[in-house]
C-alpha cells in the first residue's frame, strides 16, 4: 500500500506543484493519476521513488516513510516506465531489461533467463533481444520499457504516460496488454495520464488532479460519471458533452445505445 | 619549387635522421612532449568538463574561462613563463597545457551534455548511483565527442609544440630555429612538412578512435534520425494476446 499524507511540493520560486495531497493507493490495484499539464500528477508519481522529495508531508510504502529509505535502494525496488521508454541507446534490448537485476547483484545468467522470459511476457519476439532500441518501433520500445520495469520483480510499478508517444492503434493494443499483464501479475500500479479515457480503461481507482496539484475527485471510474464532484470534473470527463450522454433507442427489436446526436455507441445486452 | 625539392631532399637524406639531434630523435621528442602536455591537460580538463556536463552547472564559467584561454597568444605566454621559470621544458609544457585545456574542456562537457536528459533521468529512476550514471551511461554515449575534444587538442599541441624549441633543446622546432639562424630554408621547410604530416597522421588516428568508441546502438540511433536506416519493422504482437484485444 502506498499512502500520501498531506504531501506538498513547493518550488523555491513559489510555484506549488502538489498542494496537500492525501491519497491511499491500495495494493495490487491500478491507480491512475489524471489531470491537465501542470496538475502535478507526474510530480506526485515521482515522489514514490524519491525522484522528487516533498517539501511537506510524507509518502509511505507499507507504513515506511520513503524519506527514511536510501533513494537508490528504493528505486531499484520499484519499477519505472516512462513516456519515451527511456531505454539506454547504447545497450541491446536484452541488456536494457537486465539493467536493474544486474545493479541489484543478480547473477548474469539468472538475469538473462529472466529477461528473455519477460520479453515473451510483454509480447516481444526473442529475436529482438540483441537489437538496439533505435531498431525498434515506438510500440516495441514501450514494451521493452515495461519489461525493464518488471525485471527486478517489483511490487510497485510506476508508469509515467507510458503510451503517450505512440500512435492511437498501438496505444490501444498496449493498453489492452497492460490490462492482461495486470490480471496476471497483480502489481500495485500507479499510472499517470492526461487522457481520461485511458484512465477509465485502466484504473481501478482514478484520481483527478487540477492545477496546483490538488485532488478534485477520486474513486472508481463510474463514480466520475455518476456523481461528478463539480463542474470541472464533469467538464474534464466529458459528462456534459454528447459522447458521454447516452440513451436507448429501439432498433429492430433490440435496444441500441446512442449518444446525444443519435450516433450508435453499442448494443444493450439483455 | 627548388626550395621545395631541397626540403624533400633534406628529409630523405639518411644523414639527417640519425644521432641525438637527428630527425628521428627530434620526432620522438616532439611526440613525447605533446603526449605529456595532453596527459596533464586531460587530467585537469576532462574531469571538470565531465562534471559540468553531468551537473549542467558552471557551463557559463567554463565557456568564459576557455574563451579567455583561447585568446591568449601562446608565444606571449611562453615568453612570460620563460622569464619566470627559465630555460627548459617547464615553461613550454605549461604554455601548451593552457593551449590544450579549452578544446578538452569543451569536448568533455559537450560529450556529457549530448546525452539525452531523459535517458539520464530514466537511469536514475531505475536506481543507478550518480557514479554509475557517469560511468555506464554518460561516458559511453558521450565518448566520441570527448575523444573529438582530445583530437582537436592533439592537433593544436602537435602544431604548436614547435615552440618548445624556443626555450629547450627539444622537438622538431629545433630545425626551424636552427634553420632561421643559419638561413637553411630547406631544413626549415622540411621540418614544417614533417610536423604537418605528423599532425595529419595523429588526427587520422584519433578519427579512427572516435569511430571505434561510438557504441553501435548510438550509431544506429543517429542514422535512424537522419533517415538512412531501412524502414523500421514492426513484429506483430504475440498471438496469445488476441483475447485481450479490442474487437
Amino acid at each position: 500500500m502506498i499512502e500520501f499524507r498531506g504531501v506538498t511540493k513547493q518550488y523555491p520560486d513559489g510555484t506549488v506543484a502538489v498542494g496537500g495531497v492525501d491519497l491511499v493507493v491500495p495494493p495490487r490495484t491500478t491507480t491512475v493519476l489524471v489531470g491537465t499539464s501542470g496538475s502535478g500528477k507526474t510530480t506526485l508519481l515521482r515522489m514514490i521513488n524519491r525522484m522528487v522529495d516533498p517539501t511537506d508531508g510524507a509518502v509511505l510504502i507499507d507504513g515506511t516513510d520513503v524519506a527514511t529509505v536510501d533513494p537508490v535502494r528504493l528505486r531499484r525496488s520499484i519499477g519505472y516506465v516512462m513516456q519515451n521508454s527511456g531505454l539506454l541507446p547504447h545497450r541491446t534490448v536484452l541488456d536494457n531489461v537486465m539493467t536493474v537485476p544486474l545493479l541489484k547483484g543478480t547473477r548474469r545468467q539468472t538475469a538473462r533467463a529472466r529477461a528473455m522470459e519477460l520479453l515473451e511476457t510483454v509480447g516481444l519476439d526473442a529475436s529482438l533481444a540483441q537489437k538496439y532500441p533505435a531498431q525498434l518501433s515506438g510500440g516495441q520500445q514501450q514494451r521493452v520499457g515495461v519489461a525493464r520495469g518488471l525485471a527486478a520483480d517489483p511490487n510497485i510499478l510506476l508508469m509515467d504516460e507510458p503510451f503517450g508517444a505512440v500512435d492511437p492503434l498501438v496505444r490501444q493494443e498496449l493498453q489492452q496488454e497492460l490490462r492482461r499483464l495486470q490480471r496476471e501479475l497483480g502489481k500495485t500500479v500507479v499510472f499517470v495520464t492526461h487522457d481520461i479515457d485511458e484512465a477509465f480503461l485502466l484504473g481501478d481507482q482514478v484520481v483527478l488532479l487540477r492545477t496546483g496539484g490538488r485532488v478534485v475527485q477520486s474513486g472508481e471510474p463510474a463514480e466520475f460519471l455518476a456523481s461528478p464532484a463539480d463542474d470541472f470534473v464533469s467538464g474534464f470527463v466529458g459528462a456534459d458533452r454528447g459522447r458521454r450522454r447516452l440513451r436507448l433507442e429501439e432498433v429492430g427489436g433490440r435496444r441500441v445505445v446512442v449518444d446525444e446526436d443519435g450516433r450508435p455507441a453499442g448494443v444493450l445486452e439483455p | 619549387m627548388n626550395l621545395f625539392a631541397d626540403a624533400i631532399a633534406w628529409l630523405l637524406d639518411p644523414a639527417n635522421w640519425g644521432g641525438p639531434s637527428g630527425i628521428s630523435a627530434r620526432l620522438l621528442q616532439h611526440l613525447a612532449v605533446s603526449a605529456v602536455v595532453l596527459v596533464i591537460a586531460a587530467v585537469i580538463a576532462l574531469p571538470i568538463g565531465g562534471l559540468i556536463g553531468h551537473t549542467g552547472r558552471g557551463k557559463q564559467l567554463a565557456v568564459m574561462v576557455s574563451g579567455g584561454l583561447r585568446a591568449l597568444p601562446t608565444l606571449g605566454v611562453l615568453t612570460l613563463f620563460g622569464l619566470w621559470l627559465g630555460i627548459g621544458l617547464r615553461a613550454p609544457v605549461l604554455a601548451l597545457v593552457i593551449l590544450a585545456i579549452p578544446p578538452l574542456l569543451a569536448g568533455a562537457y559537450a560529450g556529457f551534455e549530448s546525452v539525452d536528459r531523459r535517458t539520464v533521468d530514466a537511469a536514475r529512476a531505475m536506481g543507478m548511483r550518480e557514479t554509475q550514471i557517469v560511468g555506464k551511461v554518460e561516458l559511453p554515449i558521450g565518448l566520441p565527442i570527448v575523444v573529438g575534444g582530445i583530437r582537436s587538442a592533439a592537433l593544436q599541441v602537435i602544431a604548436t609544440a614547435m615552440l618548445a624549441a624556443y626555450l629547450a633543446d627539444v622537438g622538431l622546432g629545433r630545425f626551424i630555429f636552427e634553420g632561421l639562424k643559419t638561413r637553411d630554408y630547406a631544413q626549415m621547410l622540411g621540418a614544417s612538412l614533417l610536423v604537418i604530416l605528423l599532425a595529419l597522421v595523429v588526427d587520422g588516428a584519433f578519427a579512427l578512435l572516435q569511430r571505434l568508441v561510438t557504441p553501435t546502438g548510438v550509431r544506429l540511433a543517429r542514422s535512424a534520425r537522419t533517415g538512412t536506416e531501412p524502414a523500421r519493422k514492426r513484429t506483430p504482437a504475440r498471438r496469445t494476446i488476441t483475447e485481450g484485444n479490442p474487437v
